[in-house]
């Protein structure tokens, strides 16, 4: 943790334009020079219900949400149902207030609406600030806004107060609302937010929380896990999508949506996941770089097709937005509980490529590799990550955007090149050859003079037919699983590994983590480090082909490691051993599937008793001790 | 230069080049209705002068599932039920395809259900066959989708409680624009709608009474018919939707009671198919998208292009 940060929360209702507000804001950090990390918390409904979003701001890099924040803007839910207390659901109108103070740090900021908040409906909050030294700031935005403008713009003059708190300069904000408003609307906002600072201004603060200050080496833009992914596949020429929505994956869907036919490219919203998945084959198998996507209960539907990718060797690109589950789960919460699922769903050996990003960049890295090997493979590739990788938001370099797009086919062959490929007798194209030695027989295309065949889902000969010849089997089982030996060795020969280390290399002890709790796992090394302790890290993203050689040089190097992830039966350690063999004995799993994300003390606490002993369950987390194997 | 030169003009084409020159006799049940598709597929592609490599014929699973092994073209043999979605992905890809697909009843109006509806609604520029039988077939004769009510089967011994599906009514509640029922024992008037349905600017569907001689032994085998466009007792406008839906209904109910009523039952001459809805959107571009991937001229866009709006 650093002293000097500044850990921002917004809350109110959903529909309450937090999302919007709470993204602008970020930016404006992001302008005065600031590295900004965000934490998306909503429910599954369209309006009401307690949401929040939490930005966390820091001179220097921010990688994870913080344990806890310092300033709360609590605006009033105006769809809340329930004003009575004993309701299923509480309060709704206090909760913006009442939901968010057990997370808020010793002498931290409360800014709330008391047009809309009665603060006599929180009973225990003045005996609680004093408590914890809260500082507490009641302004009516709500009035404030009416008389400047309209009510909903009470964001802009929550906004305005909450500047003068923590003296940040209105310019970055103002400049951002003249570039998305215009007319009135931007004028009475502007009147607004200047209102706000400028009242708050003259009043006594009892708080010292001010916003730090940084500066960027150069130009930075706020991105996500979801447009990471989004762009990488642009960059990497997809020009076809089809899906259902769900979340969280719809996220990555309505990016590619909203710029695909601008690039003469085509997005699909289909009956159903099965559709979605069939269609991503069609295309691909019609010369175009696709993909499809969903989250967990829609992923299920594409284990048919997926399993057809496999045996027919269309390329695609898969991506799954995992959320809780069992089934409807929670759809807004966050797990990582379906890596199994991705991994061996569908009938018949797995035969496919997983990648699970730990970052945005990653994010647009890995889905950029997916789909090179994807084309370059003929084989199926998934990314998987979750609603915390999906709607986080931090700060990039654009020049880390600043790449060359690769549309190729990968193992695709003209109509000149197919003159001189193997044909049979029959005058077929033979699409599926026993002998490469990367297992890779390249494809044709319809509508190429000279490439026709039978893609079939059935075994099949070199042309295609149908065959259940024991021989044929073996051979075209065995070419099909040298693809995954060959991607490996493609993976392991690269300049830049998917793995991420993180620490010192010889330290005593090691966390071993998997996609998107990564960079909060590295805050927590540094902190260990900072306490004395000799920890390292590593980020594991290539989930199949299994990165043996890297996890097991980095097992043998540490005498235990803790393996965090977000799931209850240790998903991630279990296919570490299966992959392995061993090692049982030096895992130690720390785990949480409360619906939130780890803070990087839940970390800290869980190694440390890990290494002390202790007691090992806390509330939110839950150990599984290392086992023999 | 297109990438793809076997798309074009019509040309002279010999039906044996529709025969692949491997496994050519085809593995059906002798007597077997899937061979007049067969037949009048190979017909019909000929008479249009199709190059074989300018057809993607999609087939699902069973053993109308088959066709894209004997006759010669890029072939799809999809999984069950899923052979439109496969099939409508190709034509949005590249449109030059002359895209067909086909599969069993229960394929098409089971387990394919869903997607035939909606491939329907969309109105693709495509011909989709289905294989009608009455009979899950390869399984070895349970009951499908269109087996009449009481039909017995190991897996309906007590006989099918359930009226069966209108298919015809069906694909014109979906919003199909060319539908058709032909039989596997009229091979003329089969290759002529096929034709017909090909050249249809829009989704065509033609249920495609195939006689199941192993399995469905008590059904008739579609003889005799009347095609109704030569009847003087079905006098109905195809372009109204209303008589074509009165005439569908009767067809379908008379089909259990020994009649069997084919031909053209409903064409909608002016509808846009979903190709021509997407482009005059801008949502689809007015090439076809796989010839640029073979294009080394094209500028690809980049998302460096879209950061305006995340500073």
């Amino acid at each position: 943790m650093t002293a000097n940060e500044l850990v921002w929360r917004i809350a109110g209702g959903s529909g309450d334009g937090i999302d919007s507000t709470s993204q602008n804001f970020a930016k404006a950090l992001m302008r005065s020079g600031l590295s900004v990390f965000t934490h998306r918390h909503y429910p599954s409904r369209i309006r009401g219900g307690h949401t929040y979003v939490e930005i966390r701001a820091a001179p220097e890099e921010v990688k994870s949400r913080g344990d806890g924040y310092n300033c709360l803007l609590a605006l009033g839910d105006s769809f809340a149902r329930n004003p009575q207390d004993e309701a299923y659901y509480g309060n709704e109108e206090v909760k913006p207030l009442t939901e968010n103070l057990d997370d808020l740090r010793e002498g931290g900021v409360i800014v709330y609406d008391e047009g809309l908040l009665d603060d006599d409906d929180v009973e225990d909050l003045d005996e609680r600030a004093e408590e914890e030294g809260w500082h507490v700031y009641p302004v009516d935005l709500r009035g404030l806004a009416r008389e400047h403008g309209r009510e909903v713009m009470r964001n802009t003059a929550g906004v305005g107060v909450t500047c003068a708190l923590i003296d940040m300069d209105l310019d970055p904000i103002e400049e951002l609302m003249s570039e998305r408003m215009s007319g009135d609307i931007l004028e009475q906002n502007i009147d607004i937010l200047n209102m706000a600072y400028e009242q708050t201004a003259e009043k006594e603060f009892t708080h010292d929380l001010t916003v730090p200050e940084g500066s960027h080496d150069e130009d930075q833009v706020l991105v996500s896990g979801s447009t990471g992914i989004a762009y990488g596949a642009l960059d990497e020429g997809c020009r076809f999508i089809a899906g259902y929505p769900m979340t969280p994956w719809t996220d990555v869907y309505t990016i590619m949506t909203q710029n695909l036919p601008a690039m003469g490219g085509i997005s699909e919203q289909v009956e159903d996941e099965i559709a979605a998945a069939a269609l991503a084959m069609g295309a691909s198998h019609a010369g175009v770089k696709a993909m499809s996507g969903s989250s967990g209960g829609g992923f299920a539907l594409m284990s048919e097709p997926l399993g057809l990718a496999e045996m027919n060797e269309t390329p695609i690109v898969l991506v799954e937005s995992m959320r809780a589950g069992p089934s409807t789960g929670m759809p807004t919460k966050p797990e990582q509980a379906d890596l199994e699922h991705v991994l061996y769903t569908s009938q018949g050996d797995s035969n496919r490529v997983v990648f699970a990003p730990g970052t945005p960049t990653e994010a647009y890295d890995q889905t950029r590799k997916a789909f090179e090997i994807a084309y370059n493979y003929q084989i199926p590739s998934i990314v998987i990550y979750d609603q915390k990788l999906s709607g986080e938001l931090v700060n990039v370099d654009e020049s880390f955007f600043d790449r060359e797009p690769n549309p190729s086919l990968g193992a695709t062959l003209t109509e000149d090149e197919i003159e001189e490929a193997a044909h049979h007798a029959s005058g077929k194209f033979q699409r599926y050859l026993h002998d490469p030695e990367n297992g890779v027989s390249p494809r044709t295309i319809p509508g190429q003079k000279g490439g026709r065949f039978l893609a079939s889902g059935n075994e099949h000969t070199p042309e295609g037919h149908i065959s259940e010849d024991p021989a044929n089997r073996v051979a075209q089982m065995a070419r099909r699983e040298r693809k995954l030996n060959a991607i490996r060795a493609d993976l392991d020969g690269r300049e830049q590994s998917n793995q991420t280390a993180h620490g010192e290399e010889d330290a005593e002890y090691g966390i071993l983590t998997w996609g998107s709790q990564q960079g909060t796992v590295e805050e927590a090394v540094d902190r260990l480090n900072e306490n004395g302790h000799s920890v390292k890290s590593l980020g594991v993203s290539d989930m199949m082909p299994y990165p043996e050689d890297e996890v097991i040089e980095f097992l043998e190097s540490v005498d235990q490691a803790l393996v965090v992830e977000m799931n209850a039966s240790a998903q991630f350690r279990g296919l570490t051993q299966k992959e392995l063999g061993r090692y049982g004995e030096k895992m130690t799993s720390l785990l949480k599937y409360n619906g939130n994300p780890f803070e990087p003390h839940e970390i800290v606490e869980g190694f440390e008793t890990s290494i002390n002993g202790g007691d090992l369950d806390s509330e939110t987390t839950k150990f599984v001790p290392a086992a023999g194997d | 230069m297109s990438a793809f030169s076997a798309i074009g003009e019509e040309r002279d084409v010999d039906q044996n080049e529709y025969t692949p020159g491997i496994e050519p006799q085809a593995t059906w049940c002798p007597g077997c209705g899937d061979f007049g598709v067969l037949k009048a597929l190979k017909g019909a592609m000929a008479d249009l002068g199709k190059d074989p490599e300018e057809i993607m014929l999609v087939t699902g699973i069973g053993c109308s599932g088959k066709l894209s092994s004997y006759f010669e073209s890029y072939g799809y043999h999809s999984i069950h039920g899923r052979s439109l979605p496969v099939a409508r992905a190709a034509k949005l890809a590249n449109p030059d395809l002359e895209v067909v697909a086909a599969g069993g009843d229960g394929d098409g109006y089971g387990i394919g259900g869903n997607h035939f509806m909606h491939t329907a609604r969309e109105n693709h520029d495509m011909t989709y066959i289905v294989f009608n039988n009455e009979i899950f077939g390869l399984t070895k004769g349970q009951t499908s989708p269109t087996s009449p009510k009481g039909h017995e089967s190991k897996t309906q011994p007590a006989g099918s409680a359930k009226d069966p599906i209108r298919p015809l009514s069906l694909a014109l509640t979906s919003g199909a624009s060319f539908i058709a029922r032909t039989a596997a024992v009229n091979p003329n008037q089969a290759k002529e709608i096929i034709k017909e349905a090909i050249d249809h600017d829009g989704f065509s569907h033609i249920d495609f009474l195939t006689q199941c001689p192993t399995w469905n032994k008590d059904a008739r085998q579609y003889v005799p018919y009347t095609d109704i466009q030569e009847s003087e007792d079905h006098d109905f406008d195809i372009s109204n939707r209303r008589e074509a839906g009165e005439a569908m209904y009767e067809a379908e109910s008379a089909l259990y009671e020994g009649e069997v009523l084919t031909g053209r039952f409903y064409k909608e001459e002016n509808r846009h198919s979903y190709g021509q809805e997407k482009r005059s959107l801008g949502e689809m571009p007015e090439e076809p998208l796989a010839e640029r991937y073979f294009d080394d001229s094209y500028e690809w866009e980049r998302s460096y292009d879209l950061l305006d709006a995340h500073k």
